[in-house]
């Protein structure tokens, strides 16, 4: 498989689940806003804006939930929009164009269209979150189902587990900052959209540790970071398809495996006491893993380039 | 008889183009099928099928880009008819003119017996911009330089078809021939099932037939790659159409590296060789040791892996001098020249302004003919004399007088008109066609159909989509008998002409 064509599946698993868990972080938000009037709104905003990634200079001097849907959901010119994730996916996939199926082809384009038609903008919340899902899952659920489990299909599952592990972590570490009482907690379980899982798996007793540790460890919760990081594994070994008697010649296959075992088999007590710093620590292990893939399959054999001739 | 086309074409004054539809009054023979299945069809149902036809469209993608801009390709809902007859007039017409321009090519980058003969002086082809050294006794590894073209005709007043340009560089819009029947199959079931209609969906792999027919020597199994610029470029479209339907892999210049003389693409598994490559970029940006220094779009190396004889381009560097405007003037010689015979399709009258006598005379009458520069493309430059102010005809004088090798004039031909439905209502809209040949260095197959480009403003005859035209789709009536068992028959034969081509020694 071309190597242009692999990193456009790996982004394009990236962007349509960026967007996804960005409306599903958003929908539990607007609604705590809307239904809490204990609840402040401007540290609300603060705090959401800060574990997406953006940093405290870039605050306007007025910083309500307007601002923040602008930021985070409609505005197409802001790098963490839904709208800009969106447009991103599609772009990918319209450079891969020939080798995706028409009919995933066609979902993730008419989802993007909404967007320069204007008709994304005019949902508002909480219908334009409910939107995103469902056209978040109807995109996967097309690929599921007309992929072939090529290259490519590992290639677009490996971008959504690393944006799924990342996206999760986030959303721990936001609630961890905001202080962690189990109201936030439930409300992270629901954006998740694992609440009432998480309430069978532990029989009705909600706790903050149990919480955190449903999010980041359980093994069969699809959400989790332990089961996306897992996931992420077993796409590499597909890919590499070179079984060796003793450790990991890839490095982005070294670097998830050991940050997942590390998961795995430390103390919950100790992470849930660091969570915040935990959780940095995961997200930077998701880009170097990222770097990785991109300097091994996406630059190519020996990259050179033209540099021209002086006349 | 319904109401559709009741009092068609009675709103516009008088034109003396050829309708391709109506003789006055009384309809012609190609749209009798049509016009009763679609004379019962009520206006507002006409209008919820045109919408629904757009929107498919724009879901699909089937765009092109102007200036940065991805807008949807206007298709009309009525179709253009053609019968059987006229269409194999344009098909042996098709087929002589690409094997007299083959013979050409191979003759001007060799012996060039062509200007030994006196038939075209050799100054008209040393001093197009589109003759490249770098081509010259470059022999193609089963003789075919021009794999794909598309001949431009129209169709003057008396409803004869006419040659207005040949391209045999990379000419694009076969894609909308095959979205164009799949949207009309949708919008308009019940009319096609009333008509026989000879398909055009076989396209993609009688181009990849010809394709891998045209590999390097010694390559039993070639690798088959559609060269793009990428996703930015207007006719993105096609190219990825193209390279799906042909299950091949679509690259950009940076997929490319050449080692050894050779083509490589980057995989996730490292280099793998390239044996063809159907290019759609144009030879000035394929490889910037050769052309332009700085071009990105194509792979350093990539000549003199053809030159090599490693790698075949398809179509062939160099081709632009055959499709030079100033060279059709005389390609009625050539194909005397080469074939012996008389031209089926006739072009254009055309007067070179390099001559002195013609000069003269299209400066007299520069307010009556259509003046057009010699290598554009696209409509670009061109000014037609009547629609013209009187400054802009000194302008044009003054540039004629400085560069008159860069001009050739014809007198303003009414390009034929074709009902067309546009803001609600039927109108006669000026058309052209082009014709798809895909040489397989065995036969020449002429795709039954091709691209039918309207004019959708009122009286407009420039058909260009960067110019707001739109397209038809082209019905090819079939002949009686069956259907299936015709297009069988050349499928057939095609592919022995496969085998034959694959062989090493057929060539040597």
């Amino acid at each position: 498989m071309l190597s242009r064509i692999a990193e456009s599946m790996f982004w394009i698993g990236r962007y349509v689940e960026r967007a996804e868990d960005t409306a599903r972080i958003l929908d539990v938000q607007t609604q705590v806003l809307l239904e809490d009037a204990r609840v402040d709104e401007e540290q609300t905003c603060r705090d959401l804006l800060a574990s997406m990634g953006i940093e405290p200079e870039d605050f306007p001097a007025v910083l309500d939930i307007d601002h923040v849907l602008a930021v985070l959901a409609y505005s197409p010119a802001s790098p963490t929009s839904i709208a800009n994730a969106l447009a991103n996916a599609r772009e990918a996939a319209r450079g891969a164009r020939e080798t995706l199926p028409v009919p995933l082809w066609e979902v993730i384009n008419t989802t993007y269209r909404s967007i320069p038609s204007r008709r994304f903008e005019a949902l508002r919340p909480p219908y334009v979150f409910q939107w995103v899902r469902e056209r978040a899952a109807l995109i996967n659920g097309t690929a599921d189902a007309t992929m072939t489990r090529d290259e490519g299909w590992q290639f677009l599952v490996l971008g959504r587990c690393i944006e799924r592990a990342d996206m999760t972590s986030r959303l721990i570490a936001s609630t961890a900052l905001t202080g962690g009482t189990g109201e936030q907690w439930t409300s992270t379980l629901r954006s998740s959209g694992a609440y009432e899982t998480f309430l069978r798996t532990y029989r009705g007793v909600e706790t903050e540790r149990s919480a955190a540790e449903f999010l980041l460890l359980d093994r069969l919760f699809p959400r989790s970071v332990v089961f996306s990081l897992a996931r992420a594994e077993q796409c590499l070994d597909n890919l590499g398809g070179d079984p060796r008697r003793a450790g990991f010649q890839d490095e982005a296959h070294r670097l998830i495996g050991r940050t997942r075992a590390e998961l795995d088999y430390g103390s919950l007590a100790d992470l849930v006491a660091e969570l915040p710093e935990e959780m940095e620590r995961l997200q930077r292990t998701c880009a170097a893993a990222t770097d990785a893939i991109t300097r091994r399959y996406f630059e190519g054999a020996e990259a050179v380039s033209w540099k021209g001739v002086r006349l | 008889m319904g109401t559709m086309f009741e009092g068609y074409g009675t709103t516009e004054p008088a034109s003396p183009a050829y309708d391709e539809m109506f003789d006055g009054e009384s309809l012609r023979s190609p749209y009798l099928r049509l016009r009763d299945s679609l004379g019962a069809m009520t206006t507002p149902e006409l209008i919820s099928r045109v919408e629904a036809l757009q929107a498919s469209y724009l879901d699909q993608g089937v765009t092109f880009d102007i200036g940065g801009e991805e807008r949807a390709f206007p298709l009309d809902i009525l179709p253009r008819v053609i019968e059987m007859d006229t269409w194999s007039t344009i098909e042996r017409g098709v087929q002589q003119r690409v094997k007299a321009l083959e013979m050409f090519l191979a003759d001007v980058y060799d012996a060039g017996t062509v200007f030994d003969d006196g038939v075209i002086p050799r100054r008209v082809i040393t001093t197009s911009s589109h003759f490249h050294r770098a081509a010259a006794t470059i022999r193609p590894a089963n003789g075919v330089r021009v794999h794909v073209s598309g001949i431009d005709l129209i169709r003057d007043n008396a409803g004869e078809f006419r040659v207005l340009e040949d391209n045999v560089r990379v000419p694009s819009g076969v894609s909308y021939v095959m979205t164009n029947r799949r949207a009309i199959a949708a919008a308009l079931p019940e009319t096609i099932a009333q008509h026989r209609i000879r398909p055009v969906a076989g396209y993609p792999q009688r181009l990849l037939a010809a394709l891998r027919a045209a590999a390097p020597a010694g390559v039993t199994d070639p690798t088959v790659v559609v060269l793009t610029p990428g996703v930015y470029n207007g006719a993105y479209f096609e190219h990825a159409l193209l390279a799906r339907t042909m299950g091949v892999e679509l690259v950009e210049g940076r997929d490319l590296v050449c080692r050894r003389g050779e083509v490589m693409m980057r995989t996730t598994k490292g280099l793998a060789p390239v044996h063809v490559i159907y290019r759609r970029i144009d030879d000035e940006f394929l490889d910037p040791v050769h052309f332009r220094p700085d071009s990105v779009l194509g792979c350093p190396g990539m000549i003199d892996a053809a030159r090599a004889g490693n790698v075949t381009l398809a179509n062939a560097v160099g081709n632009g001098v055959a499709d030079d405007k100033l060279v059709y003037t005389y390609l009625p010689d050539i194909i005397r020249y080469y074939l012996a015979e008389e031209p089926v399709l006739r072009n254009v009258d055309t007067w070179r302004c390099g001559d002195a006598d013609a000069r003269e005379e299209v400066l007299d009458r520069l307010d009556e003919l259509v003046l057009k520069p010699v290598d554009g493309s696209g409509g670009k430059g061109i000014v037609i004399g009547p629609r013209a102010s009187t400054d802009e005809l000194d302008v044009l004088r003054g540039k004629v007088l400085e560069d008159p090798r860069s001009w050739i004039a014809q007198p303003v031909v009414q390009l034929s008109t074709v009902p067309t439905f546009v803001d609600g209502e039927l109108g006669p809209r000026h058309v052209d066609l082009r014709p798809f040949a895909v040489n397989d260095g065995m036969r020449t197959w002429v795709l039954p159909g091709g691209l039918t480009r309207v004019a959708l403003a009122k009286g407009e005859l420039i058909v260009n989509s960067s110019r707001g035209g739109g397209s038809k789709d082209t019905w090819v009536l079939a002949g009686h008998g069956d259907l299936h068992q015709q297009e069988q028959q050349q499928q057939q034969s095609s592919a022995i002409d496969l085998v034959e081509a694959t062989s090493p020694e057929e060539d040597a």
